[in-house]
């Protein structure tokens, strides 16, 4: 009677799991649109510019309940902050498509993402060199052009792409470089190259990329080679110059470069130009060098081979290039826009900064990354370990001896507690 | 004497220093005008601008939701389930109850990875059989639901072992049928196991990143996995006044449930004393 009882439970308690399962795509559709009528409420800034979207082209879906899945990088877009367009609810109001916006921090992790198949995403915004892998290994399709007209905005130089030769699969978003920003009072002299990254005399001031692709890239381009190099001799000479920078180093950072120069913690680091522009509102002391060549980066929108939602994609992606739109955008993200027309209409604090926005010539010496073979992949990878695990305090033989000795240590407890209890029931037997 | 109580009173300090020091420190910095961790001015700015961030209030409802709901669930199936286990012997019960453990045992990294693959498979399954079925608010629930059940029973598992079995024969003996005894004896007794599970799941559920991190779908985002997207160019200020005004409520709950609590045992002492008086009369 009671073993049937708890069997009984058991099954109810699988059933009502079971039941979950079933229930789970139902019921997931209403919520949303209050906070849809919420965010509408975010007014457009721009007194001179006219905003005159389109609207036979945008409200082509009205109506239809469509709903188009957005994978962007965290705090990428302006999102009715500081008086700036709310972007996602605008497009959402004016063409009845409802955005479902997620956010990611790397391009490996939107890359597993979408290689996992969990979600269909219909836009995405990877970095260049992931780009080119996703075409390589055809995880993404081609656009059609003629439904993203505002695409005739985009500046020369960041079409025909080293990831995209053909402009086929990707559009723009944002760009920019890749810089050294220092602290004038601290450092006190003029930075004038990758070599200052590695000056003992700031030894223990100084901060580095976390990623490898990114560190291997600095000291490629000090070496004077391709930061795309492939060639086996140049990467390990790379990898000695980042053992050797090693000890200088206060840390290798992704986001806390921001405290750590504001702050005064660090005084030199290499950084991307726009990040160095919202540190300087913070800190006046700082000051950027950025080295010629360089590296320059790309982030591009692209849609996933399975995406359900093609043409409304293109809607998104073309209304993130309207002028107004890409260049409210860029004013909340501080990054350069490759979109023409947008720049015109940006704050004159940003659009003439010389930093931000170089002479051309300047950015033809640059280098944008591409994919890598697995190989140079996976020597990177390795050699990157090596160098944050080559500390002079780090012995290769004690995590193994640690092992044994906890196993050896459970080993002879439970050796003793059988022999006591074997003692104990001794003296019972007694 | 006084000398050691001097020296424990620093000791508490410093703990609770360390404690504490974090939290202070984050409510600091939601009222720094500047996004960094220079202190630049006080602000409310990032409060209002909290209230109008669709992506971050979505989010926090999303997380809200999730782990309320997950936690309810498990409160049942995991009651339920201690139930059950209860009344098993020998090796049916040390099964079950070593697959209890797994899922606190295991790294969270595994269980959201093995839950993705299985969410996956049955979406390939169900969709060939023409249903729908996509990551999102059912996969989170479900997802939260398979760890948070194991804090549940083994909370509620303990205080069945130490209930009075008597009194469940008492009410069987004065008319009660087994549902009948379950729901006016048992359940009374074991309630402070069954709340404690309960808490415990909602936490759990609250702070979990990984697992949500892999079950998560396109149009609910959690509010860990937002916070962490965001390290890639930095974590905004809202973050700092909406963790703020967690806290805020979480210590009000507390404060408030404690006095409460307060209250009811100085009438159940004055009730008490007026019945010795009473007695002495």
């Amino acid at each position: 009677m009671k073993n049937r009882f708890s069997a009984l439970l058991l099954t109810l308690m699988l059933l009502l799991s079971c039941g979950l399962f079933w229930g789970c795509g139902a019921g997931e559709k209403t919520e949303k649109t209050a906070v849809s009528s919420q965010r509408a409420e975010t007014e457009e800034a721009e007194a001179e510019y006219v905003p005159d979207y389109d609207l036979e082209y945008y409200e082509r879906f009205k109506g239809q309940d469509i709903e188009i899945n957005v994978y962007n990088w965290g705090e990428y877009i302006a999102d009715g902050e500081d008086g700036l367009m709310d972007i996602n609810a605008v497009f959402e109001e004016l063409t009845g498509i409802r955005v479902n916006y997620t956010t990611y921090e790397t391009n490996e992790a939107m890359y597993a993402k979408l290689k996992s198949k969990a979600n269909n995403y219909d836009v995405i915004v990877p970095s260049d060199y992931m780009i080119s892998r996703l075409i390589e290994e055809d995880m993404i399709q081609p656009l059609d052009f003629s439904n993203i007209p505002n695409y005739r905005f985009i500046d020369e130089p960041f079409k025909s792409t080293d990831y995209d030769p053909d402009n086929i699969y990707s559009v723009p978003y944002a760009w920019g470089r890749v810089g050294i920003v220092y602290n004038r009072e601290a450092v006190n002299y003029e930075v004038n190259g990758w070599e200052d990254l590695w000056n003992e005399a700031l030894s223990g001031q100084i901060l580095m990329f976390k990623n490898s692709r990114d560190s291997f890239a600095i000291a490629l381009m000090s070496l004077g080679y391709s930061l795309n190099s492939e060639n086996q001799e140049e990467l390990e000479q790379a990898r000695d110059l980042l053992k050797k920078q090693k000890p200088l180093v206060q840390a290798y950072v992704q986001d806390q470069i921001f405290d750590k120069m504001q702050g005064n913690e660090a005084v030199i680091a290499p950084c991307y130009v726009g990040d160095y522009v919202i540190m300087k509102e913070v800190n006046e002391d700082l000051e950027i060098f950025i080295p010629n060549p360089t590296n320059l980066y790309i982030d591009a929108m692209c849609i996933p081979a399975d995406a359900q939602q093609k043409e409304a994609a293109e809607l998104y992606i073309n209304f993130l290039n309207e002028p107004d739109v890409a260049a409210d955008n860029m004013e909340y993200i501080v990054y350069s826009t490759p979109n023409a027309a947008a720049l015109e209409l940006l704050d004159p604090a940003y659009s003439e900064d010389e930093i931000l926005y170089p002479d051309a010539s300047e950015l033809e010496n640059c280098e944008a990354f591409v994919h890598l073979s697995q190989q140079t992949n996976l020597t990177m990878d390795e050699m990157w370990t090596d160098i944050l695990s080559s500390d002079s305090a780090y012995r290769a033989w004690a995590m193994p001896v640690f092992l044994i000795c906890a196993v050896a240590v459970i080993i002879c407890m439970s050796i003793y507690r059988k022999r006591k209890k074997q003692r104990e029931s001794m003296d019972d037997w007694n | 004497m006084r000398k050691t109580h001097k020296i424990s009173a620093a000791y508490l300090g410093l703990f609770m220093l360390f404690l504490y020091a974090p939290i202070a420190i984050l409510i600091l910095y939601s009222f720094n005008n500047s996004k960094g961790r220079v202190f630049t001015g006080f602000t409310l700015k990032w409060y209002r601008e909290l209230f109008h961030d669709a992506a971050v209030l979505d989010s926090l409802m999303t997380t809200i939701t999730v782990s309320l709901l997950a936690a309810v669930l498990s409160t049942i199936i995991g009651t339920m389930a201690a139930i059950g286990i209860n009344r098993m012997k020998g090796t049916e019960r040390s099964v079950i109850m070593k697959f209890t453990y797994l899922p606190i045992l295991n790294p969270e990294i595994i269980t959201g990875v093995s839950l993705m693959l299985l969410f996956v498979t049955s979406r390939s399954i169900l969709n060939k059989i023409h249903m729908n079925f996509e990551f999102g608010m059912g996969t989170l629930i479900v997802a939260h639901v398979t760890f948070d059940v194991a804090y549940v029973i083994l909370n509620v598992l303990p205080k069945i072992k130490q209930m009075d079995q008597s009194i469940v024969d008492a009410a069987m003996d004065l008319g009660c049928n087994p549902v009948q005894a379950f729901f006016k004896a048992t359940i009374h007794e074991i309630k402070p196991g069954i709340v404690a599970g309960f808490l415990m799941a909602l936490t759990f559920s609250m702070d979990d990143f990984v697992v949500s991190y892999f079950t998560a779908g396109v149009k609910y985002q959690p509010l860990s996995v937002l916070i962490y997207s965001m390290t890639k160019r930095r974590v905004s200020p809202e973050i700092n006044a909406l963790s703020t005004m967690i806290f805020v409520v979480v210590l009000a709950a507390l404060v408030i449930w404690n006095a409460l609590q307060i209250r009811k045992e100085r009438q159940l002492r004055l009730e008490q004393s007026a019945a010795v008086k009473e007695g002495m009369r």
